[in-house]
């Protein structure tokens, strides 16, 4: 084990860090506008309304984030429309725009699901006294259902933030030198993979750790009417699929 | 039906090493995940220790590291080991070794905390109950705790394979040649990305499909006997 070649190698690694924060907030917010329209039509009772968002879901959690990332990044550019649009090529061509793009569609199935799960557990009874207060099925949706649920929803919010961020070293796959890409391109310098990716791990562990308890503290600040409950995304199970 | 351009075969050998890589991660990564479980609830802290700081470092850094460290991390560090014994050569784990292992790293990190939980969920009682009865220790556990825990253990377990299905495309960055590098390859072939990616995609999740029934069949299975399902 050398140090040195760890303390070297760190201003760069923690460059790569800091696209890495990028693809993983960025994709971390359009992953959210994309699931709330997605788990609002997949708690749908009708099945014209839900097969769409079920579909969608299924792909994105029932195959590999690699498989998307290349369906996107290398796949679209095979149809000629693509390549000779003006708006769509300046972006396609661009990895890091492919993988805010496919990191988006793959993290907004995982936080639909989530989300599914959330609005359907909100109480009936919280639900009826909207209505029964005269409120309308889209102003209970906006001011009764949807906050609710987030609430529910964030233990598991979280830990599909920190199973992104891993998700995330895939970018080096496609030539974008995030944490693990600069890693990669360290190694192929200085011949030294065990003390660089071990270096590029404790930043992963770091944000990890910093993570995990940001959204502790949101948990904490947001279930001061039910203290008590013990609450922690590291009590929730690591990953769930259908 | 789409055109394959012939490379159909080539696809079915990729699908092949892919569910050969996940089986055998599948393997080692269950006897991790009860050597982790059992470390956890050892009565000697340094065991409780490592077995922490294991599933802490697993769950802390991604799939994707873990497998590029193994791959080439196990080589400068074999290569060390056996300088000393008079061995200069070059050394290196085979991308399926490499890839069999971190994957099997990563579900023995999540696994310990499931089995963890099941053994709990383990009525004491059971133990002590069979313990009366002039059983062995390691019959208590076979007989007894092993198939109850296994029950609990075993949605958990399930969705932690599919995770570990999907996360065998990642060893294609290592050159194993499984659904994602044959598909590479016909892509380099024929400049159809988008066919031989979706194709891999459909590959998939037909594998997530099978073994989606097949964990509800084994599901099934492990609760014979028990009350049917209770309102939710």
């Amino acid at each position: 084990m050398n140090i040195d070649v760890m303390i070297a190698a760190l201003p760069k690694l923690l460059e790569g860090a800091w696209l890495s924060l990028q693809l993983l907030f960025i994709s971390g917010f359009f992953g959210l506008m994309i699931a709330v329209p997605l788990s609002i039509a997949r708690s749908s009772p009708r099945l014209a309304v839900k097969a769409l968002p079920y579909a969608y879901i299924f792909f994105f959690r029932g195959t590999p984030l690699l498989v998307q990332l290349f369906l996107v990044y290398y796949g679209l550019s095979q149809f000629a429309f693509v390549r000779e649009s003006p708006i769509l090529w300046p972006v396609l061509k661009e990895p890091y725009w492919c993988a805010i793009i496919t990191f988006s569609l793959h993290t907004g199935g995982y936080i639909a699901e989530i989300l599914r799960g959330a609005i359907q557990a909100v109480p009936v009874g919280e639900v009826e006294a909207a209505r029964a207060l005269g409120m309308r099925r889209s102003t209970t949706l906006a001011r009764i259902v949807l906050p609710r649920a987030a609430r529910i929803a964030l233990p598991a919010y979280g830990n599909e933030l920190i199973l992104m961020l891993k998700g995330s070293a895939l970018a080096s796959t496609v030539t974008l030198l995030d944490l693990t890409g600069m890693a990669r391109t360290i190694i192929a310098r200085n011949y030294m993979p065990v003390e660089t990716f071990l270096m590029a791990g404790v930043i992963y562990m770091t944000i990890t750790f910093v993570l995990v308890r940001g959204l502790r503290f949101i948990e904490h600040r947001t279930s001061a009417h039910m203290r008590g409950r013990p609450t922690g995304p590291d009590t929730a199970p690591p990953e769930s699929i259908a | 039906m789409p055109d394959l351009s012939g490379f159909e075969h080539q696809l079915l050998l990729g699908l092949w090493m892919t569910i050969r890589l996940a089986l055998t991660a599948l393997a080692i990564g269950l006897v991790l995940g009860l050597a982790g479980a059992a470390a956890m609830a050892a009565p000697v802290a340094p065991l409780r220790w490592l077995a922490r700081a294991y599933t802490t470092i697993i769950r802390g850094i991604p799939e994707l590291l873990v497998v590029l460290l193994i791959y080439f991390g196990s080589s400068v560090l074999l290569m060390r080991l056996a300088r000393p014994l008079g061995y200069t050569g070059y050394i290196e784990l085979s991308p399926f070794v490499a890839g069999a292992v971190a994957l099997a790293l990563t579900f023995g990190g999540y696994a310990s905390e499931v089995f963890r939980g099941a053994f709990q969920a383990v009525p004491v009682g059971q133990a002590e109950a069979a313990q009366a009865l002039g059983m062995g220790r390691i019959a208590i556990f076979f007989r007894i705790v092993l198939p109850q825990a296994w029950r609990i253990a075993l949605p958990g377990l399930g969705n932690l394979f599919l995770v570990l299905m999907k996360d065998t495309a990642l060893v294609s960055v290592i050159g194993l040649e499984e659904i994602m590098r044959k598909a590479q390859f016909a892509t380099g072939a024929t400049k159809e990305p988008f066919t031989f990616y979706l194709a891999a995609a459909v590959l998939y999740l037909g594998l997530t499909i099978v073994s989606m029934s097949l964990l509800a069949w084994m599901e099934r299975r492990a609760n014979r006997g028990m009350p049917r399902a209770r309102a939710s």
